[in-house]
């Protein structure tokens, strides 16, 4: 009895040899998986930030640091005149802030139709709202690119109902201006946008009824009831989802491409930047040299550090809220 | 009676409302969903030609499909290539990112920053830049030389160990492709570990410590409580995993259809490529989700 009351002030050795052995056998199992789990976590880790780190490493070196076989990782010859380069190609000013405008407006067009979208499928009952609900699911499903061909004659030979036909005789082309995206963002049918509502939906449907029962006792209208007592709660889900597509708004090629031919945004800078390299080492050498591979494919990994910075910040700072508010929204399907 | 109009007014009101509040959706999907749709289907059985006055269809029957498939060169290879490609990493997509979840899920010292990590490629993996990462081999030889770095690559040695026993050699030439590109994985999994980590997190603590009374170890708790809890998950990331695997810009299908239309003004070839292969992608998908939603299991 004196025994089980102090066995707090035993020694390990003695609890171990009155367990048997087992204390011991259970503690280095312990230890062992924790080393396993550790490695396994650092390696992880180390997985998805290598590529990263490369490309802060390569973007530090000359050119010259690239064609000695004597350097790895670390550059000989320590330079940021690489930055300096790839902004200057990129525009990077001009480029920053129209990528700062399309993705900020785009976002936020794009939130206040899925917020009204995913609040209506959430809370109300109305006909079709399945046959509604499975054509969000086929926006989800349906990749961009099928109608991509169809959508970008429709924008080039725009004509609502055969309107300016009538009035001007001849169509107008829409292609190479913000507009058609941002019409396509209203009508969420933009980047990703059934996923936006899905999240929205989801959220929505997990408020209890009796809050909105009370705001409706209380004499709130439907849409007062929406923007007074619903929109403030649903702040995190909401913050996450203007993150999310200004992120991939921000990297985006394939609508930027599609719409705007003549806007300069960082995507589609970067994607061409090596091109305005060779263009430029052509310029300043007279036509004598090019500009080699190696030295293309530096400037595109200092493209992408520049281009990517801005919006890890973003994500720093958002970070919480990020994955906290998804996890609220206990996505069910 | 009354009392029953009333209510029936109060819900015909409800059902305008919802109406209105979907009104976005609905305009949306028809103008720039289902029209475009239809119209590129339309166009994929034509010859488009393309003037200043306009465009014109001449209907020309299945001649791009038989274009894709008989006459031009790469595409059936493509195809195949590309399903492939799809089904092996969507399912290493699908395992890797549970067994991420699962781990970040436990308590342990520095999640926060594991998380904040293992979001990252849902940065560094959109849009332009996977394609811009793909083909950097400068970058691609300082990830080989870090390699060496260490001595001899212990994966290498196995490999060779392995291959030179000659056991089942496609089978394990295909998980060393898989072991070589968990990069790639890691990358395109970031939103699923994020679904997955929320079906864990609305899992209540009071099943797993009745299973532990009743002496179920770990291992077992985890087939009994915790896949068959998170398996409705299953089809929704699987689904978003194809899906998202489709439109990445480093997939050789969604290139050719790009240069088809932009630099060729095909747009009758491309829209009828396009077809094919969403059609290949729904067939899976629809067989897929029919044979997950079978196993899927649904609490109330």
């Amino acid at each position: 009895m004196s025994k089980t009351a102090n066995s707090n002030t035993l020694t390990f050795k003695e609890r171990n040899r009155l367990s048997g052995g087992y204390l011991l056998r259970k503690k280095t199992l312990g230890v062992i998986i924790n080393i396993c789990f550790f490695l396994l976590m650092f390696g992880l880790c180390f997985l998805i930030l290598q590529p990263i780190l490369n490309k802060i490493s390569l973007s530090l070196m000359t050119e010259s640091d690239l064609y000695d076989s004597t350097i790895n990782l670390l550059p000989r010859h320590f330079t940021i005149s690489n930055f300096g380069l790839a902004a200057q190609l990129m525009e990077y000013r001009v480029a920053f802030r129209n990528s700062l405008l399309v993705s900020g407006g785009v976002s936020l067009v794009q939130l206040i139709a899925c917020t009204l979208v995913g609040y209506g499928f959430a809370r109300f009952d109305f006909p079709l709202k399945k046959f509604w609900f499975f054509c969000v699911i086929l926006v989800i499903v349906i990749p961009p690119q099928t109608i991509s061909s169809a959508l970008y004659l429709h924008f080039y030979y725009y004509d609502f109902m055969g309107l300016f036909k009538a009035i001007k005789g001849s169509t107008i082309n829409l292609r190479g201006s913000m507009l058609p995206y941002f019409l396509m963002s209203a009508g969420c049918m933009g980047l990703k946008d059934g996923l936006y509502i899905f999240l929205i939906r989801q959220y929505f449907r997990g408020v209890p009824k009796e809050l909105e029962e009370a705001a409706y006792v209380d004499g709130c209208g439907t849409l007062s009831t929406f923007i007074r007592i619903m929109l403030p709660d649903a702040k995190p889900i909401l913050v996450s989802c203007f993150l999310f597509s200004f992120v991939w708004q921000w990297t985006d090629s394939f609508y930027t491409n599609l719409f705007m031919g003549r806007v300069k945004v960082l995507s589609r800078e970067l994607g061409s930047l090596a091109d305005s390299l060779s263009y430029y080492v052509q310029r300043i050498s007279g036509g004598s040299s090019q500009a080699s591979v190696g030295y293309m494919q530096q400037i595109n990994a200092v493209g992408v550090l520049m281009v990517v910075t801005p919006i890890i910040l973003l994500y720093l700072v958002a970070q919480r809220g990020f994955v906290e508010s998804l996890s609220q929204t206990g996505i069910k399907m | 009676m009354s009392k029953k109009t009333k209510q029936k007014n109060l819900a015909k009101k409800r059902a305008v409302s919802g109406y209105l509040f979907i009104l976005p959706f609905i305009l949306g999907f028809l103008f720039f969903m289902v029209k475009p749709f239809f119209q590129s289907l339309y166009m994929s059985f034509c010859t488009v030609d393309i003037s200043a006055q306009g465009v014109k269809y001449i209907f020309a029957g299945l001649d791009n499909y038989k274009r894709a498939f008989l006459i031009d060169p790469e595409f059936n290879q493509m195809l195949t290539d590309e399903v492939w490609r799809m089904v092996i990493n969507s399912i290493s997509t699908i395992i890797f990112s549970i067994f991420v979840a699962l781990m970040l899920n436990t308590q342990f010292k520095g999640r926060a920053f594991v998380r904040a990590v293992f979001f990252l490629p849902v940065i560094f993996s959109s849009g332009i830049i996977v394609g811009l990462d793909a083909n950097n081999a400068l970058l691609s030889s300082m990830a080989k030389s870090a390699e060496a770095s260490t001595g001899s690559s212990v994966t290498a040695v196995l490999e060779q160990i392995l291959t030179s026993a000659n056991v089942g050699s496609k089978f394990m030439d295909t998980i060393f492709d898989i072991v070589n590109r968990v990069y790639d994985i890691a990358s395109a999994s970031g939103i699923q570990i994020i679904i997955f980590l929320s079906a864990l997190q609305t899992i209540p603590q009071s099943m797993y410590e009745a299973a532990d009374i009743e002496g179920c170890t770990k291992w077992e708790s985890l087939w009994k409580i915790t896949m068959p809890m998170i398996s409705s998950m299953f089809l929704v990331n699987w689904i978003y995993t194809i899906v998202d695997f489709f439109t990445k810009t480093d997939n050789q299908i969604m290139n050719k259809i790009k240069t088809q239309m932009t630099t060729y003004m095909a747009y009758d070839f491309s829209s009828a490529l396009a077809w094919i292969y969403f059609a290949v992608v729904m067939v899976m998908v629809g067989v897929s989700a029919l044979i997950i939603s079978k196993v899927v299991y649904y609490y109330e």
